[in-house]
């Protein structure tokens, strides 16, 4: 009895209870970006196999990883993320060490190479229109070129170029003024009828092909 | 007391031969175990060991990896009740993954117990070797494209267990050191090997030279189009090849293929034996028989043996399906995307004429002719509305469509509704198809054909199919021949290849010099060598497949606009509908309309990611060996 009282602890694990949790930003501005697509790792050691927790950002830019308190290293290995990770001197990505013993939330700030500033959109008439600002935020040698802006939109929150109803897109080489692009589409016949859309508008980096987004707006109209 | 000597002695016989024996007794050779000596000592013994390695061959598409590995890349449509291809938004990293190093090792242990044996023939020593040679080569080649570099293991490992097994652990060789392999293997094997038309399951000298000139063609665009993705590589190149080794494998690849070409390798040919091209291109993956010159080494299948395989019941015409009552047709359904690619008969591409420039539909009397005037290979490859399968005629149309664009149509084809002002129930769906969510019927239109075996009892789950699959054949070492001219600059040359490959497909117009782009070579290959497990590591390695799979969703109007363009978005599989046209008012009453459909099932739309283009190692097999580089991007 009192053998099977004990193996029944000893085998029995708590499951993981602190979270970590935060937001990828820019000058404490978070950076929306592609739902499922900006991976993070995270590395807990001290166990017999390495190997990497991989999660993705949501697409308001927010991480949140539920764990066992220890020491982990935070890292993004990925080099088609919209933004400059830091390296270390060998030229591999670096890595933040997170010592976690209770809930922690923080920002990790990082350049993307681009940001979407001031986006109006707004609905009228089966239409969507939006204005916004394209700022390049990575000015140094390691910046990129912009290959698209597009508005797109979609009957739920998530809106990306895989999650979208519609969209109209407008080559870099067309945009006369970075501080003034307008961008607008029809709203196409949505069945279950709903008089709501979300929409944001995105730009996508050349050679990498990621995005960075202005945040979800949800449009009624 | 002679006596008692003659007793004592015969004790001692006694004793010592009953020591003797004591030592003996537990050494008996095993009945049921042969040893690598005995294994190894007769050639039909090593055969069939070899049979073994040669049936563990790995392909991306192949009949025992089950339709399925037919379907995803938009060029089809799965009419199966599982639509995870057409409805997630793209792949895992782990996807095409393959990590098979006791296949290595079983090769590398066959090839050292072959090169100890004593009691073979050289002959025969030698050309086992090179089989086991041929095949390891060609699963590194397997490995290579989907994963890279990865560790070249070239004799069996063996453990010492002294406790720490890390000498073991080997790094990733850099890309085109795999590629490097590949090509030396096969120069130092071609000759053991027999020029050998006849047995296309074993490994010939046609078969080593075809592996070198796709293997140098991958490795020298990967180096030449990897510029146009410079975050797809690791700075120890185990995956990407540097620019100015494009050059260099372009011209082994020209060898190479060249080298079949001449006829130094057995003398294959164009398969050419049928009057009809469409039906001479069907019966190329059908006919087994010696006078199919281009087969060069194929997976063979054999009936009323375990080796036998259901393509044909899968994905034959529900009509006339043998197990349609059973759930079992129609599967695999080619999409317009693909079908549109088939150029027409003067060399042009053009969508198929479903409206005039106004957008009022076009008026067909058989629902075949919108197809008539194209390449033979359309007919050939896909079985289309208004034609026949097993001579028996498809009914593939997806109601009636009235004067005011209303549609007619019901889910049961059985059940018969009366048309407007009529009270005569009629039949309102062809029994093929389509209608969205039927399953085991078209959903786009289409059929399949190539791989479709017309015996009888083929498509029945008693008998099935001993239709080989091809895995190298001799249309692809002639376009593989024309790609690496195309490249070198040679473009004389690569038209003379090209056109062999055309002109048996009907395209009787030669193309000029100057017509041949890298659309061209893109377009060629994708309509010649559909469904032979070529699309996804062509765009692979031209660095086309994050651009040809964007995440986008398309619109019609993208669909039938810059056809035969190597950069078009192919991330949905469409299909083109056909409706019979009832108004009795009009002269165009019983006539054939037509829809491009995107069959409603299509949710998702493929995006290819740059982590995708080099498939993941798993993370226990990285953790076991930390030598193990990480693929770039995931």
């Amino acid at each position: 009895m009192l053998t099977a009282l004990f193996s029944c602890e000893r085998d029995n694990y708590q499951p993981p209870s602190v979270t970590l949790s935060g937001r990828l930003v820019y000058k404490g501005v978070p950076i929306p970006l592609e739902y499922n697509q900006v991976p993070y790792q995270l590395y807990q050691y001290g166990f017999g196999k390495v190997g990497p927790i991989s999660q993705s950002f949501t697409q308001d830019g927010a991480f949140s990883s539920l764990l066992f308190a220890g020491d982990y290293k935070f890292t993004i290995i990925n080099a088609t993320v919209p933004f400059k990770w830091p390296q270390t001197v060998a030229g591999k990505p670096d890595s933040l060490t997170i010592n976690l013993s209770s809930d922690k939330t923080m920002d990790i700030e990082v350049t993307p190479y681009y940001m979407v500033r001031d986006a109006k959109i707004s609905a009228a008439s089966n239409k969507v229109n939006s204005t916004f600002k394209i700022e390049k935020t990575l000015l140094d040698a390691s910046g990129k070129n912009f290959s698209r802006a597009v508005l797109f939109i979609n009957k739920t929150q998530f809106v990306s170029t895989n999650d979208n109803i519609a969209s109209v897109s407008i080559n870099a080489s067309e945009i006369t003024d970075l501080n003034n692009v307008n961008l607008s589409v029809n709203i196409p016949s949505i069945v279950p009828t709903q008089n709501y859309v979300f929409a944001r508008v995105g730009v996508q980096i050349a050679g990498i092909n990621s995005w960075v987004f202005s945040p979800i707006q949800k449009l009624t109209f | 007391m002679k006596k008692y000597i003659y007793v004592f002695l015969s004790f001692l016989v006694i004793g010592t031969g009953g020591c003797s024996s004591d030592s003996e007794f537990l050494d008996i050779s095993p009945t049921s175990i042969l040893s690598n000596e005995q294994a190894f000592s007769d050639p039909a013994q090593v055969l069939s060991i070899l049979a073994n390695l040669y049936n563990r061959q790995v392909d991306i598409t192949s009949f025992n990896n089950s339709w399925s590995s037919f379907v995803d890349f938009g060029e089809s449509f799965p009419s199966d009740g599982n639509y995870s291809t057409v409805q997630n938004n793209g792949w895992g990293y782990g996807s095409w993954g393959t990590w098979d190093y006791g296949y290595i090792r079983d090769l590398n242990l066959f090839i050292k117990r072959d090169s100890a044996a004593t009691a073979l023939s050289v002959v025969d020593k030698a050309r086992f070797s090179a089989e086991a040679r041929f095949l390891r080569a060609n699963y590194y080649f397997e490995m290579t494209k989907r994963m890279g570099g990865v560790p070249l293991i070239l004799e069996p490992l063996l453990y010492d267990f002294n406790g720490d097994p890390s000498y073991l652990r080997k790094p990733r060789a850099k890309e085109y050191e795999m590629y490097d392999f590949i090509i030396k293997e096969a120069e130092a094997i071609k000759n053991d090997l027999p020029a050998n038309l006849n047995d296309r399951s074993r490994a010939s000298k046609g078969a080593v030279l075809a592996m070198e000139a796709r293997a140098a063609l991958y490795a020298a665009s990967i180096a030449k189009y990897g510029a146009n993705t410079p975050v797809v590589k690791l700075s120890g190149d185990e995956v990407g090849i540097p620019a100015n080794k494009a050059d260099g494998y372009y011209q082994i690849a020209l060898r190479a293929a060249k080298e079949i070409i001449s006829g130094s390798a057995g003398g294959y040919a164009l398969y050419q034996n049928k009057p009809d091209l469409a039906e001479n291109f069907a019966n190329l993956f059908l006919d087994k028989e010696v006078n199919n010159k281009e087969s060069i080494f194929f997976e063979d299948y054999k009936l009323k043996t375990s080796k036998v395989h259901n393509f044909t019941t899968s994905n034959q015409p529900f009509s006339s399906g043998e197990e349609s009552a059973n759930g079992d047709a129609g599967r695999i359904n080619p999409s317009l995307n693909l079908v549109e690619n088939f150029e027409k008969l003067d060399n042009t591409f053009a969508p198929m004429a479903h409206q005039d420039a106004n957008g009022q539909p076009i008026y067909y009397n058989n629902p075949i002719d919108i197809f008539a005037g194209r390449d033979a290979r359309l007919a050939g490859t896909i079985i289309l509305p208004g034609s026949a399968f097993k001579g028996q005629q498809l009914d593939i149309w997806a109601g009636y469509k009235l004067g005011n664009g209303q549609v007619v149509t019901n889910q049961d084809a059985s059940r018969f509704v009366a048309l407007p002002n009529t009270s005569n129930p009629v039949q309102v769906l062809g029994k093929d198809g389509p209608y969205n969510g039927n399953v085991n019927r078209t959903q786009t239109g289409f059929y399949i054909r190539k791989y479709l075996d017309p015996t009888p009892g083929a498509g029945s789950r008693g008998t099935n199919s001993a239709v080989a699959f091809i895995r190298y054949r001799y249309a692809e070492v002639l376009l593989n021949a024309a790609e690496a001219a195309f490249e070198l600059g040679l473009n004389a040359d690569a038209v003379n290849y090209i056109n062999q490959v055309r002109a048996r497909a009907g395209l009787t117009i030669p193309l000029k010099s100057s017509d041949l782009t890298f659309d061209r070579i893109v377009h060629e290959r994708r309509v010649e060598l559909a469904y032979e497990g070529h699309f996804l590591f062509d765009m692979k390695r031209w660095r086309l497949a994050h651009v040809v799979w964007d995440g986008g969703k398309m619109t019609t109007s993208e669909l039938v606009s810059n056809i035969g363009k190597a950069t078009k978005r192919n991330t949905q599989p469409f299909g083109l509908w056909p409706y019979k046209f009832y108004d009795p008012t009009s002269p165009n009453n019983g006539k054939w309309v037509f829809d491009v459909v995107l069959p409603n099932l299509v949710t998702g739309a493929n995006n290819f990611q740059f982590g995708n283009y080099y498939s993941a190692i798993d993370n226990n097999i990285i953790a076991a060996n930390p030598k193990l580089v990480r693929q770039p991007n995931q």
